[in-house]
């Protein structure tokens, strides 16, 4: 009895231990991401280069999945299961390269992290600022993490100066459905057309 | 008859402000939910808006692509004079929306900043410890008052708008816009009308310069940049509205939580 309660306080010790060692604040993720990524921005190689390293770093780092069928709105519903493989696989390079060519425009972006906001289990909002320059002014950014398995944070949304990206996006593709009476291989098609532009 | 005026503006301003009192802040941002204003008008809209788009590409973007390599200290006078001279307007709705404290700071902060400040170049309040300057419009106290912003619309030249915040902009030209009645309705012979033209071009030219690329940045990714630019603008509008810069308030999070379900 007495080694049974003594393994029992081991694992228990060894799941907390391993626990808090693999769990990641979000607002250390979102930093040490920008970090990674304001490195590729200002290291001395091919835009196209850079495009390749930042896809690599918003592969690891964003849930393109969710965005996906986030931006998507309620369409998502009406979608057959080979529809909703289709489009999760021309979202993924959709927004890989929209996201990549978005930033790769930037050189050396100086980002700091200076707060965050647990909303519930699911979502923290991680506050940053990116700093002014002489043509730009300073500029708030918030980040949306998704946090349910907190050993690997994911970005959900980048809302910038108030403004939802993911909501954005959300509403771009909702206006493409409408004025093609909800035709779902139109929006594929304006997808692809981007893609490969 | 002087006594008849003084009860009818006693009554407006009581109906007005229980309005306010009763008017919930859930409620006004239902009620100026991006998703829920429609655009009527769309066929029409997007003609104007390509219109815009290319006045912009002859006229706002060179001009702005120069003002942009200025230096930081003359684009920031520039910037403070404009915002200072907002005053004007912000100052009558800070009186609109009930928050006479707020009506006095902005009345001082405009008096420092005009005298001071040098017409408003130095942002004198600011370095005084005076809070934060956040610019209101008959648009945003009409919304206050619980109106709701109807149709969508896009106006030659002067961008996004909404059917409310077109219609209260006019206020501006029947004496809601003191810097409007001082040079183009020429009360007082002190400026002309190419004072008050000006500053719009010229703000107009700062706002696109401060926004240069990510305007550049927008266009160049987006698939459909009308509906981007419709959602961003109804998105900032309503965050105006609601006077919060906490994004909680205004973001959805159902719209979030719906696809844990899907």
């Amino acid at each position: 009895m007495q080694i049974k309660k003594k393994y029992l306080f081991i694992f228990i010790y060894y799941f907390l231990i391993t626990n808090i060692a693999y769990s990641i604040q979000p607002d250390v993720f979102v930093q040490s991401t920008v970090n990674r990524a304001s490195k590729v921005l200002s290291e001395n190689i091919s835009k196209a280069d850079k495009i390749s390293e930042l896809k690599k770093i918003a592969l690891e780092t964003v849930d393109i999945k969710g965005i996906g069928f986030y931006t998507l709105g309620s369409a998502r519903k009406s979608l057959s299961d080979d529809q909703k493989d289709k489009y999760e696989k021309i979202f993924k390079q959709y927004f890989l390269k929209s996201f990549s060519s978005r930033l790769a425009e930037y050189t050396n972006p100086e980002i700091d992290v200076y707060g965050k906001e647990i909303l519930n289990d699911n979502y923290t909002i991680v506050n940053s600022l990116l700093k002014g320059t002489n043509e730009r002014p300073e500029v708030k950014i918030d980040w949306r993490i998704y946090t349910k398995n907190s050993e690997n944070p994911l970005i959900r949304d980048l809302i910038i100066e108030g403004l939802s990206l993911a909501r954005t996006q959300k509403e771009e593709f909702s206006s493409i459905l409408n004025s093609n009476d909800g035709d779902i291989n139109v929006l594929f098609k304006v997808l692809e057309d981007f893609i490969n532009n | 008859m002087i006594k008849k005026f003084g009860i009818i503006i006693i009554t407006t301003l009581t109906l007005t402000l229980n309005a306010y009192a009763s008017s919930d802040g859930e409620l006004l941002l239902k009620k100026n939910e991006p998703s829920e204003v429609k655009d009527c008008f769309e066929g029409v809209n997007r003609a104007t808006f390509a219109f815009n788009q290319a006045l912009d590409g002859i006229v706002f973007k060179p001009v702005a692509s120069v003002y942009k390599k200025f230096p930081s200290p003359v684009k920031t006078g520039v910037s403070n004079s404009l915002d200072n001279l907002s005053n004007l307007v912000t100052i009558p709705n800070n009186i609109l929306q009930g928050d006479l404290a707020l009506a006095g700071i902005n009345t001082g902060r405009f008096l420092i900043n005009s005298t001071v400040g040098v017409l408003g170049i130095f942002d004198v309040a600011q370095t005084l410890g005076i809070i934060e300057y956040e610019k209101e419009d008959y648009g945003q106290s009409l919304a206050k008052a619980g109106v709701g912003p109807g149709c969508y619309i896009v106006l030659p030249v002067l961008g996004p708008s909404t059917a409310r915040d077109t219609v209260a902009s006019t206020v501006n030209f029947f004496g809601g816009d003191a810097w409007y009645n001082v040079t183009v309705r020429n009360d007082t012979h002190y400026f002309r009308d190419i004072d008050y033209y000006s500053s719009k071009v010229t703000g107009g030219v700062d706002f696109r310069a401060k926004n240069y690329d990510s305007i550049e940045n927008l266009k160049e990714n987006s698939i459909d940049f009308y509906a981007s630019v419709k959602s961003l603008y109804l998105q900032d509008r309503q965050q105006k509205i609601a006077n919060t810069k906490e994004i909680t308030n205004t973001q959805n999070d159902s719209d979030w939580e719906e696809i844990e379900n899907k």
